[in-house]
């Protein structure tokens, strides 16, 4: 038995093979995803109670569990949970996307589609650029690397500061619109593809569209609250 | 009326295709699409030239046999309706129609508008029946089957296997066909007891035949023209899942 035999004789490696399981794992790593991003957006409201506040936060993160798991442990544990999820997602999406490209090799030469939306077709790409957002969100505000202030902790000035250039909003503003249909199609595409949709696709959708707007609507106060003076 | 039309010619699956045009008249809005296939035939065959190659059977609608894409959709405009039964007066006058064969990996084109639908029947092979004796016709009733279950297995019976599922797909995927036929059988009794090997082999087959995966964009339903739902690809989904989860499977 060779040892690719073996690994699809497991569980894991029977569901990694077949085109729905790698669905199934798209969606549970796309739901985990999903609520660190919904966790993230809550706690970014802090913003408007504060320096105190955010950078507060930011510090009493980084002392969960400080005792067991040392200053940032447990920040460090997330991430690389976070970095699992998203390299398990992109693969998986990278290989359907290489599946689906092989399955249909010559081209209709006119193609009319008839039921899906903009959220559907712009998967992939709107993928790709919230991979590219990631890093930058990363070396910005994380690292400091990119950011015009760039003081670690002082989340607040940090976030002010990138906020009063157009050009950040403009790439911010981007890359949330990318995540917002990205959570309208995955949302509920998730759930048909673990089984869970059931009949009631109408209002799946509705709860999808409202959670898509909802994320996009908290994300994006704070850099229009900043560039309009507003905060 | 008059139409025009821009055909796929492709002498066999070896040779390179092409959109060719032809001007058909004395076209009536009452012939469906495939009589215009007939009529546009008929003159070619007098002039000695090739006709053009379609699938078609019944002509009601309930063979699927016949499929094509017209102006880039799967049976044309009119929904839930195969070729067969849609009819030109859901075109204009003077209108330029594409008629294109279903395009897959796993439908090769045979000649023009005829693709190889093999694939299917494998799919088929894989799982898609009952392993149980079949002598003569049970007494009705014999076996209880609640209402609404019999009304689900019954709604993705009505499945016909046309290929317009694979052929709408952006992905090239065949999930709404497999789906369509493990839910059939999931929902009857006399189906559970292969149950989740079926959904196993059924699926590895549909991907060992190199169609796509389904990325949920509701093309499919959209266009099949027996109105399969949605819904049924929850059911593939979710016993694929459990026949996996609980290694039942082979």
């Amino acid at each position: 038995m060779s040892i690719v035999d073996r690994w699809h004789a497991t569980r894991a490696g029977a569901l990694w093979h077949s085109s729905i399981g790698k669905k199934a794992v798209m969606a549970i790593t796309g739901a985990a995803l999903l609520l660190y991003v919904v966790v993230h957006m809550l706690s970014n409201l802090k913003f408007f109670l504060g320096p105190e506040s955010l950078d507060g936060y930011g510090h009493w993160l980084r002392s969960i569990a400080a005792g067991a798991l040392g200053y940032e442990g447990f920040v460090w544990m997330v991430r690389v949970g976070l970095l699992a999820c998203v390299i398990l997602h992109g693969v998986a999406a990278v290989q359907l996307a290489r599946r689906a490209r092989r399955a249909r090799p010559d081209r209709y030469r006119t193609r009319t589609r008839v039921a899906d939306g903009y959220a559907v077709r712009t998967m992939r790409w709107g993928g790709v650029i919230l991979a590219l957002f990631i890093v930058y969100h990363i070396l910005d505000l994380t690292t400091g690397t990119l950011n015009p202030h760039g003081v670690h902790g002082e989340i607040h000035a940090n976030v002010r500061a990138d906020f009063d250039r157009w050009y950040v909003v403009l790439a911010y503003t981007v890359s949330v619109v990318a995540l917002g249909f990205h959570i309208r199609h995955g949302l509920w595409s998730a759930l048909q593809s673990l089984g869970a949709a059931g009949r009631e696709q109408r209002t799946l959708r509705r709860i999808a569209l409202g959670g898509a707007v909802f994320v996009c609507a908290g994300f994006l106060s704070i850099p229009f609250a900043v560039i309009t003076g507003l905060s | 009326m008059k139409v025009n039309l821009r055909i796929w010619r492709q002498a066999d699956a070896d040779q390179r295709g092409e959109l060719c045009s032809y001007e058909v008249g004395g076209v009536s809005e009452d012939m469906s699409f495939l009589e215009v296939l007939d009529t546009l035939n008929a003159s070619l065959v007098a002039r000695g030239d090739d006709p053009v190659a379609f699938d078609h059977d019944c002509r009601e609608g309930i063979c699927g046999a016949c499929g094509m894409m017209i102006n880039g959709v799967a049976h044309g405009p009119r929904r839930a309706t195969t070729a067969c039964q849609l009819h030109m007066r859901e075109f204009r006058d003077g209108a330029t129609i594409t008629v294109e064969p279903w395009r897959a990996k796993a439908f090769p084109v045979v000649k023009d508008l005829v693709v190889d639908r093999s694939a299917f029947d494998t799919i088929i092979q894989a799982g898609g029946y009952v392993t149980a004796p079949t002598g003569s016709a049970p007494d009705a009733n014999a076996v209880p089957v609640p209402k609404h279950d019999a009304d689900d297995a019954f709604t993705a019976a009505a499945c016909i296997g046309c290929g317009a599922c694979v052929a709408a797909c952006p992905n090239g995927s065949a999930t709404l066909f497999t789906a369509a036929k493990v839910a059939h059988l999931a929902k009857l009794p006399q189906g559970q007891p292969e149950r989740y090997s079926r959904v196993v082999d059924m699926v590895a087959e549909h991907d060992a035949q190199g169609f796509g995966g389904c990325t949920n964009t509701g093309e499919c339903t959209a266009v099949c023209p027996k109105g399969i739902g949605f819904d049924v690809i929850g059911v593939l989904n979710r016993d694929l899942l459990t026949a996996t989860l609980k290694r039942q499977a082979r």
